[in-house]
Order: C-alpha cells, then structure tokens, then sequence
C-alpha cells in the first residue's frame, strides 16, 4: 500500500498509509491529514487513490501545491515525488519500493471493465491531455486507464475474487515462475533392442511405452519426479510391485518394467 | 441423438494453492453434447454462486430446449440450423437469472461469471463465450486457441499498443470485458467450427493458461490424451506446480467418432435402433 511521510526542516512527523479512495488534505479538521499551518488552506488538496495509482489534484488552494518544485492542479504520483505545502513536506511512497514492505496488489483477481467506464476513462485523458499541466498525454492516459479499473469497482461493475494473491508471489510474473533446482532424472534402458541406451528427462512430460499396449508417463515436478499409468491392461512395475492409479515417486535406481521392457530410472547429479 | 458413444469427456476443478475455495464451475451433458465451464467473480461466496447458476442454468435449461428441438433443425426464417439460437437463449436466461440475483440480495451484489459453453453437434462444434475463460484445440498434433479472450489485453494486443510477449508480464491480466451476470443484457461470442474424430478440444479457466505456458498445456494434452482422466488431473498439477495463484478447471472432449446429424425418416430409424 503506497504512504506519505509528513515531515517539516527534515524531520518526520508521521507516516500516512493511503488506505481510502480519497485522502483530502487541508488546515481545517474535517480532513484526512491535517496540517494546521496557515499556509495551507482549509481544503487544500486531494489524494484519489486507485488500486495501486494515486492522482493528486490541489482544490483550489491559495497558495497552490508543489510536487517536486513544480506548480501542479493534477498530478499522477509517482514514488519518492515530494509534495510541498508551505514549509511542510509530504513525501510520496508508492507500492514497489521494498522499504514499505507494502502488500502487492492482487492482480489475480478477475474483474470486469465496463464499457460506460472506459469511455469515462477516455475522456478523462483528453481532458487531462488537454489540460496539459506538464504532464505527458501518455500518463494521462495510463491515469486514465487505471482510473478505468478504479471507476469500474466503484460502480460495483467489478466483482473481485476475495482471496488473496500472497505478498511474497510477484505480482505480474510470467506463467512459469522458475523451476526449483532439481536433479535431473534419466532412464537407462536394460533390456530389449535398445539396452544401455539412455534418455534424459528434461521435459516436464516423457511417456514410455507403446501406444494401444501399455503406456506409462515420467512427470518432472518440483518435487522430483513420478510415474503414472495412462494406458494398457497393465500397469507398469516399479522394483517388482505394480503400481496403483496415483502417480508414484521414483526414486534414484528404481527399476521399471513397462512393455516388456526393463529400465533403471536415476538422478544425474 | 446420444451423443454418449460419439464424445469422451473428462473433467477437473481445484481451487489451487493460495485461494480457500473454489469459484469456478464446471459441467457436462455428455447425451446431449454440451459441456459449460465458468469462472465466477464476486466477493464472500459470489463467486460460486454466479459460476454455479451459470452451468446449472445452462445445462438444465439446455436439456429442457433440446427435448423440444434437435440442434440441426433449420430455423424457417433464417435457414440456419437453431443450435445458435438456442445456446444463445440459455445463456440469456442464466445471464437474467445471475443479475437478477446480484441485484435482489446485497450479498451478491456485482457478481458475475466467466463463460464457455460448448455445444456438438453435426459434425460441429457450436462455441459461446465470455470473458477471459478459453477453448482449445488439439489436432493432428497442433494446439491452438480457438476462442479469442474478452479482457482488456487481448484488445491492446488487437490494436497493435503490445505485443503477446509484452502481454505476459502485464499487470492487467485480470481485466475482463465481457462477462455474465454483470448487465441485464449480454452478448455472447458464438462461433461454429466443423470437428473431426481425433480432436480434442479443452476448456479452461485462467488459472490454467496464467500459470502454464500454452506450449506445456498442448503438451500434456497431447502425451496424456489417451487417458482424458488423467490429463485433466496432469493440467491442474502442472498449474498447482507452477504457484496455483487462482482456481484452476479444466474440461476435455475428445471426439471419438463421426456424428452426422440423423435427418431422414431412415436415418433417424437407424440412429434410434443403434
């Protein structure tokens, strides 16, 4: 979860996890962080957070709002901006950065993106396009894409998947996280045509055998690998027992029998 | 028409290794040669809830149409066989009743659910979808996607802004664009493909395709498609094995055999004495 650090002359007054949709900023008690200097309106400024974007956008303030040394009236946040407020200081710390050991957002979670809420979103980076504001079209439209999504479970359009993503997986990884290291597996033939021959187990599937006869398949898993029957009258014979429906482990030197033919499995180290 | 002798499926759902349950849903009428999966959405148990009603209204209400109609009978008006037309209603009915739900009980207020049905006949297969659940394809060795996603990445891939590599590592994988349940209306993706004996067809939902590479799913489809059964288990391990983030189910159809539709006096004589 992002969070600003309120701080004044360098010292850090406290830390504020952007928990809310709209986290408002001013000198009056009603808002979420107030600052009771008289430099800071009443209701100076807003913080619009959307899953993992945050916009702030100053409401008109008298002395304005600075964001890095910059005069700005809307403002995609981005980590470390430091937002200025007479003397005070709020410094912006968004989702990745490793020190807030901040929970990943569940990017599992199936949502819908409504029509009527992407249109929203369009207009809403012509209007900050055009607003300029010494910001790109593009992260008005990033902005306004994110506010999409945002837009979206707000109107109740968007239905979540309650479970949580753990905090440690990466949030966006691609389909295959890296395999743990393993030995490798690989079967020596023993008997038959073929015997000595040697067949390394790289892919996660290797069957044996011979089709319509009896068929068996070497699962690769994280865990080592496994046997399984898949089809034929027979099952296939590990260390002379037959083995069940379930996939069964195999372990270093264990001695298959599939088709008539004898094979030692083992582990390359 | 059975279509019992003329189709193998197997089936498999589990709620994988981070979630507490299982939202996605999965069904068959084997004589009928429908086949439904759905991956609902939704907090508390919504979810389950629009993903359940989905194929249960379907499959039900499936059966109810096709003792009334064959899927092959033409529509008078537009001379094309009622099979679409009738998918089409069912999934309109169980969209109606999952809104109507949403919207009369607060528990279940913005569910919605994923969608794929697939319905054979004829020497076809009629597909609808919605949302980011998929079809595939095996034959004569090759797999492919058959049903294009309704998510906002599959329509930046579409207009050119990333491409499929790029896809993979993006953080909006789980943006749909059309789902059921979320609006009193809905529009159905509905395509018909011609089939041949030796395909096999897999429905899934995205807890398979996010955690296993497409290349490894054809794979296993493949090696393992003499036992269904166990493909379908070997699927749902591959994608517990890879980090199971989310629920995973998985539907195979495997056409055995020829299933002409039985149009004549005679031929309907002879499918009903088989």
């Amino acid at each position: 979860m992002a969070k600003l650090i309120l701080s004044m002359d360098g010292l850090v007054l406290k830390e504020i996890p952007l928990t809310k949709e709209r986290t408002t900023i001013g000198r009056k008690p009603h808002n979420d962080i107030q600052i009771d200097n008289l430099a800071v309106s009443g209701e100076h400024a807003v913080i619009v957070t959307i899953l993992n974007d945050s916009f702030l956008e100053d409401l008109g303030s008298t002395n304005g709002t600075v964001v890095n040394g910059n005069p700005i009236k809307k403002h995609f946040l981005q980590n470390n901006d430091v937002i200025e407020l007479g003397k005070y200081k709020l410094k912006f710390v968004g989702e990745a950065a490793p020190a807030a050991g901040a929970e990943k957002a569940d990017f599992e979670k199936t949502m819908v993106l409504r029509p009527s809420a992407m249109r929203a979103a369009a207009e809403q980076a012509r209007a900050m396009a055009a607003a300029g504001g010494g910001q790109g079209a593009a992260s008005a439209q990033r902005a306004a894409a994110a506010q999409a999504a945002g837009a979206g479970a707000a109107a109740a359009g968007v239905a979540d998947k309650d479970a949580k993503a753990p905090a440690a997986a990466p949030a966006a990884a691609p389909a295959a996280p890296p395999r743990p290291a393993q030995p490798l597996g690989a079967i020596q033939l023993l008997s038959g045509a073929n015997a000595g021959k040697e067949l390394e187990l790289t892919k996660p599937l290797t069957t044996l055998g011979k089709p319509g006869v009896q068929v068996a398949v070497l699962t690769r898993r994280p865990q080592g690998y496994f046997i399984t029957h898949v089809e034929g009258a027979n099952r296939p014979v590990v260390n002379g027992q037959q083995i069940g429906a379930a996939p069964t482990a195999l372990k270093d030197h264990d001695v298959i029998e599939l088709a008539g033919v004898k094979m030692e499995f083992f582990l390359k180290g | 028409m059975d279509l019992t002798q003329a189709l193998e499926i197997a089936s498999a759902t589990d709620p994988g290794m981070v979630r507490s349950h299982n939202e996605d849903s999965v069904a068959a009428d084997p004589a009928n040669g429908l086949v439904v999966l759905a991956d609902g959405m939704g907090g508390y148990n919504a979810g389950e809830v629009a993903s359940g009603m989905a194929t249960t209204v379907i499959v039900t209400e499936m059966q109810q149409a096709l003792s009334r109609a064959r899927p092959y009978d033409l529509d008078p008006k537009t001379s094309q066989p009622v099979a679409a037309r009738l998918v089409r209603e069912q999934v309109l009915k169980a969209n109606t009743s999952i809104y109507q739900a949403a919207q009369s009980q607060p528990q279940y207020a913005g569910m919605g659910t994923t969608l794929v049905v697939c319905l054979f006949y004829d020497n076809r297969v009629l597909v609808a979808h919605l949302g980011d659940s998929r079809l595939y394809r095996l034959r004569d060795g090759s797999f492919t996607q058959v049903t294009r996603d309704h998510s906002l990445l599959q329509e930046q891939i579409d207009s050119g802004l990333i491409t499929a590599e790029q896809a993979k590592h993006a953080q909006h994988k789980n943006l749909v664009t059309r789902a059921l349940g979320i609006d009193p209306s809905v529009d159905p993706e509905m395509r018909e493909y011609p089939t041949r004996p030796g395909d096999i067809y897999l429905l899934c939902s995205d807890g398979l395709n996010d955690m296993v590479e497409d290349e490894d799913i054809g794979m296993a489809v493949e090696t393992l498609g003499a036992n269904l059964p166990l493909a379908a288990q070997q699927l749902v391990q591959m994608a517990n094995d890879n980090g199971g983030r989310d629920n995973v189910s998985v539907i195979l159809v495997r056409v055995l055999r020829e299933y002409p539709a039985a149009r004549g006096m005679m031929a309907r004589m002879f499918a009903w004495l088989k």
